[in-house]
């Protein structure tokens, strides 16, 4: 009965792999949906000429410095029981911290993503066309060409999801039930925990847990970059 | 050509797949606690009035301060109630003015907090309901071992009230005071403390950092800097920390305006029908019975008692169910039946009626008993 049995029982394994399962889960998932949405949506503004685009390319770069408490706090006043979705009951849920990593990394994700497409050289495009290819065949191509450039984006947004913690502690509420399994207790809000009881060991632990995961995905991620870069030239 | 795209398609394919199971995994993790809201049927209320569920959607969120969960008494309440009554505890831990904004918005279905003036407020307003005074501790002036403003001597010099003496000292002297200025209640406390001192505390002394117990007391101990924390956050901090307590509260004979008085408070399902009423009435009422008390008061950290607890007692206590400056007789006035009731208790020898009012005059909370 101290003040710090969750990282204690049964050597704290519960604890902490609840935590690192739950930042887990949330970060991957918003970042799924968020490449879904956003790489089409970047192909589109990449591949198209309107007038205002320059506008639309200045609001997601915009979105790329988006605060993320002020992105809490809107997701929370959308979803909270007297908010237009609190019909859903999604307030303090891992939902709605997905919801609002998502919206904090999309910009992040499409914002890099539509500079490597528009990076890819006009001739190369212009070959395509050139060799009988429909338009998905050049998206296609355009794609293959800027791929390195839309995976680094994927992990960008990836490592803004993950090492994000001011909205996730407003939407989620920092929750963990008293078997010390975590509801929406990331790595980052258990560090706040830690910090706020000024036992900073602990949080520099959890932190230095944090730095791993991330380091893990990048390099999975430049695995697939380079694994792509030799299969790629034919 | 079309290699390639094949190739392309099956990694965008891929791709969604892990989305999706991303997406599913999240939704297992989300529903899981429900699973089990059938198990515990029986054992929960056997009345059966409410069909086949246990106790309301059995998922209670507890919107409450820092001071209740940081001190991990929380954690052994909950699992103490979760396996009596199958029903899993959210508990969300802020400040008490944030804890009331939570459950303000039907976003909570119980506060525990520590401000009386703010729970009078959320009482008045008709989102809670049904509040019971669960247990109490108190707030302790802290400060640097050195005491560089001598408020250890100015408390004893005057004597009357010494936590404002302290607070005067500290003024005087211009040591630096960390403020948790985040609406909370040791924060509300704090400045009803200044008012009652007659000093608007203003100067780069005082700094008001808008954040929780434990980082205010970490920033105190950083900066040498005085402040004022609630007893149980503080000793079961103890070991992380240098500071001393300079101040004491009443449980060591110190003064009443120190004293830390903590209520439980239901949301009003009159004004969020989807709150979990049930769940929240059996939380409140565990943790204001024997079993609940008795772990209150058992709950040591380093050796320390860090609450007492206070829901049971042999003799009537109303000001804990209504606002502290509750007037029946001006409420009365509103409806022609209040008024009608008002009087039949009257008549029928209620002599408690009107003096129960002014047993708890002020509105922090303090009550002599």
């Amino acid at each position: 009965m101290t003040s710090a049995p969750l990282l204690f029982v049964d050597g704290g394994w519960t604890y902490l792999v609840s935590i690192i399962v739950v930042s887990m889960t949330v970060s991957v998932t918003a970042i799924c949906l968020s490449t879904l949405f956003g790489i089409p949506v970047a192909l589109a503004i990449g591949f198209t000429d309107f007038p205002g685009k320059r506008v639309v390319t200045a609001v997601i770069n915009t979105g790329m410095g988006f605060p993320s408490v002020v992105v809490g706090l809107l997701v929370l006043m959308v979803l909270s029981n007297s908010g237009p979705l609190g019909s859903l009951d999604l307030a303090f849920t891992p939902e709605a911290m997905i919801a609002s990593q998502f919206v904090l990394a999309t910009p992040v994700l499409m914002s890099v993503s539509l500079s490597a497409i528009e990076g890819v050289n006009e001739p190369v495009r212009d070959a395509a066309y050139a060799m009988g290819g429909t338009r998905v065949d050049v998206a296609l191509v355009v794609i293959k060409e800027a791929r390195y450039g839309i995976v680094t984006a994927i992990l960008a947004g990836f490592g803004r999801a993950i090492s994000e913690v001011g909205s996730i502690l407003i939407v989620g509420g920092n929750i963990v039930f008293s078997d010390g399994t975590s509801y929406t207790r990331t790595l980052t809000t258990a560090i706040t925990v830690e910090a706020r009881q000024g036992r900073y060991e602990v949080g520099l632990v959890l932190g230095v847990v944090l730095v791993a995961l991330v380091l893990a995905v990048n390099a999975l991620g430049s695995w697939i970059r380079s694994k792509g870069r030799g299969r790629g030239t034919p | 050509m079309t290699i390639q795209r094949r190739r392309l398609l099956r990694v965008g394919l891929a791709c969604s797949v892990l989305g999706v199971a991303g997406c599913v995994s999240t939704g297992s993790l989300g529903s899981a606690p429900k699973k089990d809201e059938s198990d515990g049927d029986e054992d929960a209320d056997g009345d059966g009035d409410d069909g086949d569920e246990a106790i309301g959607d059995s998922e209670l969120i507890l919107a409450t301060t820092t001071s209740t969960y940081d001190t991990g008494l929380l954690e052994v309440i909950n699992s103490e109630f979760e396996s009596r009554y199958d029903v899993r505890v959210k508990t969300i831990s802020k400040g008490t003015g944030a804890s009331i904004r939570t459950a303000r918005d039907g976003d909570a279905d119980v506060i525990l907090v520590h401000a009386r003036s703010a729970e009078d407020a959320f009482l008045r307003e008709g989102y809670g309901v049904n509040r019971r005074d669960v247990m109490y501790n108190d707030f302790v002036v802290v400060g640097p071992p050195a005491d560089p403003a001598g408020i250890g001597d100015a408390t004893t010099a005057t004597g009357a009230n010494t936590a404002t003496g302290a607070f005067a000292a500290i003024a005087e002297a211009e040591s630096t005071f960390v403020s948790r200025g985040d609406d909370s209640g040791t924060n509300s406390r704090e400045l009803s403390i200044w008012e009652a001192a007659g000093i608007g505390p203003s100067g780069t002394w005082y700094r008001e950092i808008g954040k929780g117990m434990g980082d205010t007391l970490v920033h105190a101990d950083q900066t040498g800097a005085y402040t004022i924390a609630d007893r149980g956050t503080f000793l079961s901090m103890a070991d992380e920390i240098d500071l001393e307590i300079l101040v004491q509260g009443p449980i060591e004979g110190g003064p009443a305006l120190l004293k830390n008085s903590y209520g439980i408070i239901l949301v009003n399902p009159g004004r969020h029908a989807d709150v979990n009423y049930q769940a929240a009435m059996a939380y409140v009422g565990f943790l204001t019975s024997p079993a609940g008390q008795s772990i209150i008061e058992n709950y040591t950290t380093n050796g320390s008692h860090l609450f007492y607890p206070n829901a049971i007692s042999a003799e009537p206590n109303f000001t804990q169910y209504v606002p502290g400056d509750y007037d029946r007789e001006e409420s009365g006035r509103m409806t022609p039946d209040r008024v009608a009731s008002t009087a039949a208790s009257m008549v029928l020898g209620d002599p408690d009626g009107v003096s129960t009012q002014r047993v708890n005059p002020d509105a922090t909370g303090v009550d002599e008993r």
